[in-house]
């Protein structure tokens, strides 16, 4: 018993190094891909980023909806009701635009990025690439990881603006609550701070769904089965190392 | 080139394992420059992993392959890189990428490795396409080519460079007869006409004796027999004849090791 944990451990230890070394090394040729790539990026930012604002859009107003309504049935009991724009600036900004909107990337464009790099792998064109001397590191991977990097902080804004167009939506023209007061309590009680908190969040759920979709594509089987079980463990775990990570950085900003 | 000798690549003591499956032992081989050498075989006895080792996609487990005199396991991946940019390689499926078209595909390898205008590269692309017949399909996607049509274009874009070696795995599969001659007298006329190295991997024991200049016949691990394809069809050895007749009964097994057919078919433990 105490062997397999120590064998478990020792394994994710090994897998974590790994990983590691795998970022570090596509960090280390970002530099040079974005001077000389830099049409390959935008065409990533375009099927990460373009592709995914449907779905985020969406699931924004629906978020930012209930929101608004659940909002105005908690404060209204309290006579607050006119701070229920604070209340979904506050959620959105800060928890709901990064951590939805990571969880979403995850769903929508970290399972197409590890889906294609893997089945480029069974298919031997990651192979044809090296054996044309050609990186498919700086090829392939860099730029679908600097792609989804900065789509991601871009799709939570949207997320998050058009979630509090759907909590006004629903506070104000719904439930009567005084635009003027939704709008003031929102400017008054949101910091800067509160703000780079939700910046610094998107960028970092960008880095690790990113990265590890990338991986995931990466280090799959070159077979039908180990393609979509890289396909599964990129949203599982980047839906985990998301929540740890909002967790730490929360902790951190308070 | 570094050593401008007679043989292109020699491999000595070459040792492989996958797992506990041994595939090479003690595998001795050498390659001529300018020639067209075949490396045929039965089933599973390691001809695609020789290729990736000769290109070191893997590495041996013992044993060394020079290429022009340089030992590969010494090169680092920038040396490495400027060895492959002398060779061009047909992969089994052809892989082609799959986002882009069948000229980008045959562009590819001239887009990333010269600064050639754009009416240089649509000028060769085309050209090498209609080596292959496939000039009309330029716009096509990958997706939409047959299986013979997707490895001639792969055939094209593994020639654009002009490189130095050619290697094709199994480039005889899934072509019609047609597509077969014309392939078959055009790996003949670029050895000659512009002195490649090419090394072929097949099955195809009646288009490797019109086009190989030497063959060698891999079993069991090791070199079973070498020669001329001539010299191969006479030869006495069980194995080799019959591989190159195509005989059922033989040293070579048609069935993997399994226990014994009866007993497992009446449900008795045979371990």
């Amino acid at each position: 018993m105490l062997r397999e944990i120590w064998y478990t451990l020792a394994d994710f230890a090994r897998t974590f190094g790994a990983l590691s070394l795998f970022f570090v090394r596509l960090v280390a040729s970002t530099p040079q891909i974005v001077a000389t790539r830099g049409g390959l990026i935008i065409k990533q930012v375009y099927n990460t980023g373009a592709l995914s604002l449907v779905i985020i859009m969406v699931c924004g107003l629906f978020v930012g909806g209930v929101l608004g309504l659940q909002g105005y049935s908690s404060l209204s009991k309290f006579n607050a009701e006119d701070s229920v724009g604070a209340f979904a600036a506050f959620s959105l900004l800060k928890e709901l635009g990064p951590v939805i909107t990571a969880l979403l990337f995850a769903g929508r464009a970290g399972t197409a990025l590890a889906s294609e790099i893997g089945l480029m792998k069974a298919t031997d064109q990651l192979s044809a690439m090296e054996m044309m001397a050609v990186n498919p590191v700086s090829r392939v991977l860099v730029p679908r990881f600097v792609g989804g990097v900065i789509s991601m902080p871009m799709l939570a804004a949207v997320f998050s603006v058009i979630g509090l167009f759907g909590a006004h939506l629903v506070a104000v023209d719904l439930m009567g609550v005084d635009p003027g007061a939704f709008w003031q309590q929102m400017r008054t009680s949101l910091e800067p701070s509160d703000i780079s908190e939700g910046i610094f969040k998107t960028v970092a759920f960008g880095v690790v769904a990113s990265v590890l979709a990338v991986w995931e594509g990466y280090n799959s089987m070159p077979t039908a089965e180990g393609v979509s079980r890289a396909t599964t463990r990129t949203v599982v775990i980047t839906a985990i190392a998301v929540l740890i990570l909002d967790f730490m950085i929360t902790a951190v900003f308070l | 080139m570094g050593d401008s000798g007679k043989q292109l690549i020699e491999i000595s003591d070459l040792d492989y394992s996958r797992g506990h499956l041994q595939i090479f032992k003690g595998l001795n081989l050498s390659i001529e420059r300018s020639k067209i050498t075949a490396i045929m075989g039965p089933s599973g006895t390691g001809k695609t992993t020789l290729l990736q080792l000769i290109t070191r996609q893997l590495r041996p487990d013992a044993g060394t392959i020079l290429i022009d005199g340089i030992d590969i396991a010494t090169l680092n991946l920038k040396g490495l890189y400027k060895l492959r940019c002398r060779f061009g390689m047909l992969f089994q499926n052809g892989a082609l990428l799959t986002d882009i078209n069948v000229f980008e595909n045959v562009a590819f390898p001239l887009r990333e490795h010269t600064r050639l205008p754009n009416r240089l590269i649509q000028h060769i692309v085309l050209t090498k396409l209609h080596a292959v017949g496939l000039r009309g399909a330029a716009d096509l996607m990958p997706s939409q080519l047959s299986g013979g049509m997707a490895r001639r274009v792969a055939l094209a874009r593994a020639m654009v460079m002009d490189p130095e070696i050619l290697i094709y795995d199994e480039p005889f599969v899934g072509l019609d007869p047609i597509s077969m001659g014309v392939i078959v007298r055009l790996v003949r006329k670029m050895n000659d006409a512009l002195g490649i190295s090419s090394i072929l991997v097949s099955h195809d024991v009646q288009e490797i004796s019109t086009v190989a200049d030497c063959t060698y016949l891999i079993s069991d691990g090791k070199v079973a027999a070498s020669g001329s394809p001539d010299e191969l069809q006479n030869t006495s050895s069980a194995v080799v004849r019959q591989f190159m007749h195509g005989m059922a009964d033989g040293p070579v097994a048609f069935h993997y090791a399994a226990p014994n057919y009866a007993e497992q078919l009446l449900g008795r433990d045979t371990e």
